[in-house]
């Protein structure tokens, strides 16, 4: 408890879940639904919280992260991945709504909509609700394609009608637009640097309270890097990031700031409802891939000899039939298998989020080969090392070996992977959806924006948007991961540390 | 002594860690005169390599601008020089070698194509000129058929010849001053002594000067003019080499030399340095040794020493010899002789009769076995309680594979290991396990032995719990405790991580965890050879103590020859997988028979020049193992074969009653 006393950043996230929890069932009384990914999902939280309260107190660990902390770009990539995890964990607490029914009911029961809703969702909602009729381009007032529109005096007219919601507050849209998001668009970011001074006040603030300083000195300490942690970069990528949201929540109730996509909906919805899709591939794929990749892996190492050959075969295998073959053949059964038992799913949310875990499930099986070699490798030569024949020496068994040399000295590596393998991932959703193995049509992905994005490619003039957003939310991601993974490696290899 | 070739005035090279600026080297001041040879002495972690490193200004990235200072090569300050301009001093004018002959060749290069780059590079030599040139630096440096290893590659190579190669690439560009920094240590000595004859034919030939970086007294003894010692980045003492192994001044450079230890110090604990060298992230306001020094007085602590010019050209810096400052030294203590208390038991606690390891060799896709290499091949010997038998032998004789296969650790192809009168080949692993208490192992490198992610007393309590030591927590922790200080730590350290210690420390608790368990025969693999001699004499003190208090009986593998003299009882010497000659370690030290024995002592280079015997020097490099040679397997080596040693392995024979010997040379 004194640790978390020291680290209370580190329940951030379970918090924040209780947290959606709590108002999500204040909310009149909301039914929680829990999905298959959900509940991964919270246990990959819960473990991670207390891996991270376990390595606290082990030097070996808490190094490597202090240089990570210590990483410029590392802890503004950091920053761009808490905005990215911090939306994926509101979109994964699901529940019902209950029913408004006018009509007094007999029964006590409660009737819910049949619809799941996230926090996000919530959070969202107006402009979740804001469809339109079809494609809209960003901040558009008016429809994307002409339409034969009746007027007051009878005649029929083909023009651009005006859209529904988009810019609706506006009389004369031709005249008002460009004022009226100048004007939103200085109080969106008036907002964000209020957002972002608040943040700032806070930590200096805490760092004042923590060095024992007046809150004027730790501001300016913080503002120039005299601490290890270089705030300096990370209060300029969260300023950065907080005028984006203040913009955003300015703007977006009022205009479609991505423009809208063929069925009429909201584009910057969609793209950040994808956020969840592609952080629970990344990061549930790898979870599932683990336990394969490490026991196999460091058994084949150490015991060597036929244990070696059977599990070398295995992978050898696995990793000689094409993996988008065996992706597609399994998800294609798992699709036909859905359709064929519709009762086992309560509602279409559920049906996608299964649909969406056997994918994890799958891309899973077929990754964790490249690990496994790895491990096998490390724990090749690990077996021979003086600690290990030491306890060999002493008559400590085996599986303790394996437990309390091998894993340990290899947990390095497994941590580099899975960082470097989950911006691997998110792309191959996006591929896959592409080809149409990938998540269920109507779980709004990456790859699924994408690929409805590719026939509007074709058109004259040509419909951007759609690709542009998803190609600009999964390259941020992507670039982030990349850069933060590049900061833990630099942290964890051993070959690249520092003396 | 003609003019200067090299001075260095005052030269400064310092790192900026986050504990602040460490001056790595400090105020380093000498002069190398045309075709001396200069050692620069001193312990690991003094300076010497990034002295070395600031004359090439090869300094790591973070330090390279961070020289103050003057280094004057013929009256040429290299320091002012830019990059363009020091490359064609190195390797032109400065050459160096280093300690790591197996890194410091380009593995996908071949040995010609290395030294023709240089030759390139500094005398614009290519085609058949620079062909002619290469095969001479080969003749040169001694390498047999030098035009067929033209074409080869570094790993066709054994390391003495891959460091006849790294010297043959210095010479190439016929430097005035070659840098040679640790250039034997890697290698065994009687490849070593291979080496420095090299190095000392070549000098004579060319008329360089050389600037030898090592650790060792004897090496210095046996190759240099003039000595500079080196402590915490500091030359504490220089003198010409007779002046001071005659008359050492500093109390650090006394230290070393007593630490050394030896046949004549059997019977007395080694003198130790306490402590550890001082942190260089700081500004001394007190000589750098005070804290560790026996003579020191409060004088030392406030003051910093200056440097003191004594007659015969002997410089020191130390306040027992400056006149300006009050003397009150501190009389050193006395080392005490301890009674040797060796009662000889004849108990054999363990036997081994001939034991053989073979390794199969797999080839092919079905992995057929192609043949073995005879590891271990038919080695019979005999442990007493409470006694230590030394294994001697060069490198890949297969010491460590016998040690290994006696424990078990390696299960042998043949033979028995009899422990207390029980056979330990036939026993399974469970059988084995429980058993394992009563002999354990302690290998060479410290820094490997350990699980750096497991906290010390986890470490020591491991196989106390694998054998079932102490029956509850809190005994062993009891325990832990009770053997942190005995090993000389304190109970304080069973929270901390390896990488907290230093290398002496480390041992401590490699050593400390063997005694957890209560054994009765330890397996000591290299123990002190990748250490410090001060540290080194820590280490074989508190083996001998505890061999004292416990009866431990050792096997103590080693190739240091002065650690035998000091520790053994028993000496095994070790060529090729078999023993060739076993008997009291006065036996061999003073009477060996076997051409190997007497040329692996004579190889050794030894501190007082006038003890040396008649010079046996070894050609070659040891045959391997795959296929030991017909007959003796020491014949091709050997220069008193005859035509039966080329046709039958000899057989035992008894020169007295503790002295065994396999050589035709003495069977009747």
């Amino acid at each position: 408890m004194k640790l978390l006393k020291r680290h209370p950043f580190l329940m951030l996230s379970p918090v924040l879940v209780v947290l959606s929890w709590g108002v999500g069932i204040a909310y009149s009384g909301a039914k929680p639904v829990f999905l298959w990914t959900d509940i991964l999902v919270y246990l990959l939280i819960l473990s991670i919280s207390l891996f991270a309260i376990s390595s606290l107190d082990k030097e070996h660990l808490r190094d490597p992260w202090r240089q990570v902390v210590r990483h410029k770009m590392g802890m503004a990539s950091l920053v761009v991945l808490f905005f990215y995890i911090c939306i994926g964990l509101l979109d994964a607490v699901h529940f019902q709504l209950p029913q408004h029914n006018d009509k007094p009911t007999n029964t006590h029961e409660k009737i819910y909509e049949a619809e799941v809703l996230s926090v996000l969702d919530i959070l969202l909602t107006p402009i979740r609700v804001h469809y339109e009729k079809t494609y809209s381009a960003p901040f558009a007032t008016h429809l994307f394609t002409k339409e034969t529109v009746e007027k007051a005096d009878g005649t029929q007219m083909r023009e651009f009608p005006r859209l529904k919601y988009g810019g609706e507050h506006l009389k004369n849209p031709d005249t008002d637009k460009f004022g009226d998001i100048a004007t939103k668009s200085f109080i969106g970011l008036l907002l964000g640097l209020l957002i972002w001074s608040v943040i700032t006040f806070i930590i200096g603030f805490a760092y004042s309270r923590h060095k024992q300083m007046g809150f004027l000195q730790s501001i300016k300490t913080i503002l120039h890097n005299q601490y290890d942690v270089p705030w300096r970069v990370i209060l300029l990528t969260l300023l950065v990031m907080c005028l984006l949201t203040g913009f955003a929540i300015v703007l977006a109730p009022y205009y479609h700031i991505l423009g809208t996509d063929k069925v009429g909906e909201d584009v910057f919805f969609e793209s950040l409802k994808s956020i969840h899709t592609g952080l629970v591939i990344g990061t549930l794929s790898t979870l599932i891939m683990l336990p394969f990749a490490i026991l196999l892996g460091i058994t084949a190492g150490y015991f060597k000899g036929w244990v070696d050959d059977v599990i070398q075969y295995i992978y050898t295998t696995l990793n000689s039939i094409p993996g988008v073959l065996l992706i597609a053949a399994s998800v294609l059964m798992i699709q036909v298998y859905m359709a064929n038992n519709p009762e086992m799913f309560a509602n279409d949310a559920a049906r996608a989020d299964a649909r969406l875990f056997f994918l994890c499930v799958i891309l899973g099986i077929t990754s964790w080969t490249g690990l496994c070699r790895l491990l096998r490798g490390e724990a090749l030569k690990l077996s021979e090392v003086d600690y290990v024949q030491a306890a060999q020496a002493f008559g400590v068994s085996n599986f303790k070996i394996l437990w309390r040399h091998i894993q340990p000295n290899v947990m390095h590596i497994v941590l580099i992977m899975v960082v470097l393998d989950f911006s691997g991932l998110v792309l191959a959703e996006a591929v896959l959806s592409y080809v149409g193995v990938g998540v269920d049509p109507t779980m709004n992905s990456w790859g699924n924006m994408i690929n409805s994005a590719r026939l509007e490619m074709a058109r004259e003039p040509i419909v951007w948007w759609s690709l542009f957003a998803a190609f600009i939310f999964m390259f941020a991601l992507v670039l982030a991961a990349n850069l933060f993974s590049d900061a833990v490696r630099d942290a964890f290899d051993p070959r690249l540390r520092k003396q | 002594m003609s003019k200067a070739l090299l001075e260095i005035k005052n030269l400064q090279t310092w790192f900026n860690t986050n504990a602040g600026r460490a001056n790595v080297v400090d105020n380093v001041s000498f002069t190398i005169h045309k075709g001396e040879t200069f050692a620069l002495l001193g312990e690991s972690g003094c300076g010497k390599s990034m002295t070395a490193l600031s004359i090439m200004q090869l300094l790591p990235r973070q330090a390279a601008k961070n020289m103050r200072g003057e280094v004057l090569l013929r009256g040429q300050d290299l320091l002012g020089l830019p990059e363009t301009a020091m490359r064609k001093v190195r390797g032109n004018q400065v050459a160096m070698i280093f300690q790591e002959p197996m890194t410091s060749l380009n593995p996908v290069m071949t040995v010609g194509d290395q030294i023709g780059e240089v030759l390139l590079k500094h005398k614009g030599l290519s085609g058949t000129a620079a062909n002619r040139r290469i095969i001479e630096l080969l003749e040169a440096v001694g390498i047999p058929a030098p035009a067929q290893r033209v074409k080869e590659y570094p790993h066709q190579l054994s390391g003495g010849m891959k460091q006849r190669i790294m010297i043959a690439i210095a010479l190439a560009g016929e430097p005035d001053l070659l840098i040679a920094d640790e250039p034997t240590t890697a290698l065994d000595v009687t490849i070593q002594a291979q080496v420095l004859d090299l190095l000392r034919k070549l000098q004579k030939e060319t008329g360089m000067a050389v600037l030898m970086i090592t650790h060792d007294l004897a090496v210095v003894s046996e190759m240099v003019d003039s000595v500079a010692v080196m402590y915490a980045g500091e030359i504490v003492e220089t003198a010409e080499r007779d002046e001071f192994f005659n008359n050492p001044q500093h109390p650090y450079s006394k230290k070393l030399f007593e630490a050394l230890p030896g046949m004549d110090k059997r019977e007395e604990e080694l003198s130790i340095i306490p402590g550890t060298v001082p942190t260089l992230a700081q500004t001394f306001q007190q000589c750098r040794f005070a804290d560790r020094c026996d003579s020191a007085w409060d004088v030392c602590h406030q003051q910093v020493p200056q440097w003191i010019e004594l007659p015969n050209q002997h410089g020191v810096r130390c306040h027992l010899y400056d006149t300006q400052v009050q003397q009150h030294p501190v009389a050193p203590v006395q080392v005490e002789k301890v009674s040797a208390g060796s009662s000889k038991t004849s108990e054999a606690l363990l036997s081994v009769s001939d034991l053989k390891v073979h390794f199969p060799i797999h080839k092919g896709l079905l992995k057929r076995t192609a043949g073995y290499v005879y590891a271990v091949d038919g080695v019979s010997l005999e442990v007493t309680k409470g006694q230590t038998l030394a294994l001697v032998g060069e490198s890949g004789c297969g010491k460590t594979t016998l040690g290994k296969g006696i424990l078990q650790l390696i299960r042998p192809t043949n033979g028995s290991v009899k422990f207390n009168e029980l056979e330990l080949t036939s026993l399974s692993q469970a059988e084995l396990r429980s058993r394992r208490k009563d002999f354990q192992i302690i290998f060479q490198d410290p820094f490997s032995s350990m699980n750096t992610r497991m906290m010390v007393g986890d470490i020591i309590e491991e196989g106390m719990i694998a054998q079932g030591i102490g029956k509850t927590e809190q005994d062993r922790k009891e325990r832990v405790a009770q053997l942190l200080k005995q090993v000389g730590l304190r109970p304080e350290h069973r929270n901390r991580y390896p990488h907290e210690f230093s290398g002496g420390q480390r041992q401590r608790v490699c050593v400390a965890r063997s005694l957890a368990v209560n054994p009765k025969l330890i397996v000591c693999d290299e123990p002190t050879s990748a250490l410090d001699v001060s540290v080194q004499a820590q280490i074989l003190n508190l083996l001998k103590d505890l061999q004292k208090q416990y009866q431990l009986a050792y096997l103590f593998i080693t190739h240091n020859i002065s650690v035998v003299a000091y520790l053994a009882d028993d000496v095994a010497v070790m060529y090729l997988g078999r023993i060739v000659e076993r008997g009291s370690v006065k036996d061999i030290l003073e009477g060996a028979k076997h051409p190997y024995t007497r040329a692996l002592l004579s190889a050794v280079p030894s501190i007082d020049k006038d003890s040396r015997q008649q010079i046996l020097r070894l050609e070659g490099d040891p045959p391997s193992p795959i296929n030991p040679p017909q007959g003796c397997h020491f014949h091709p080596r050997c220069p008193e074969a005859h035509d039966i040693c080329r046709h039958s392995y000899p057989r035992n024979s008894r020169i007295s009653d503790s002295h065994e010997v396999s050589c035709h040379l003495y069977t009747t």
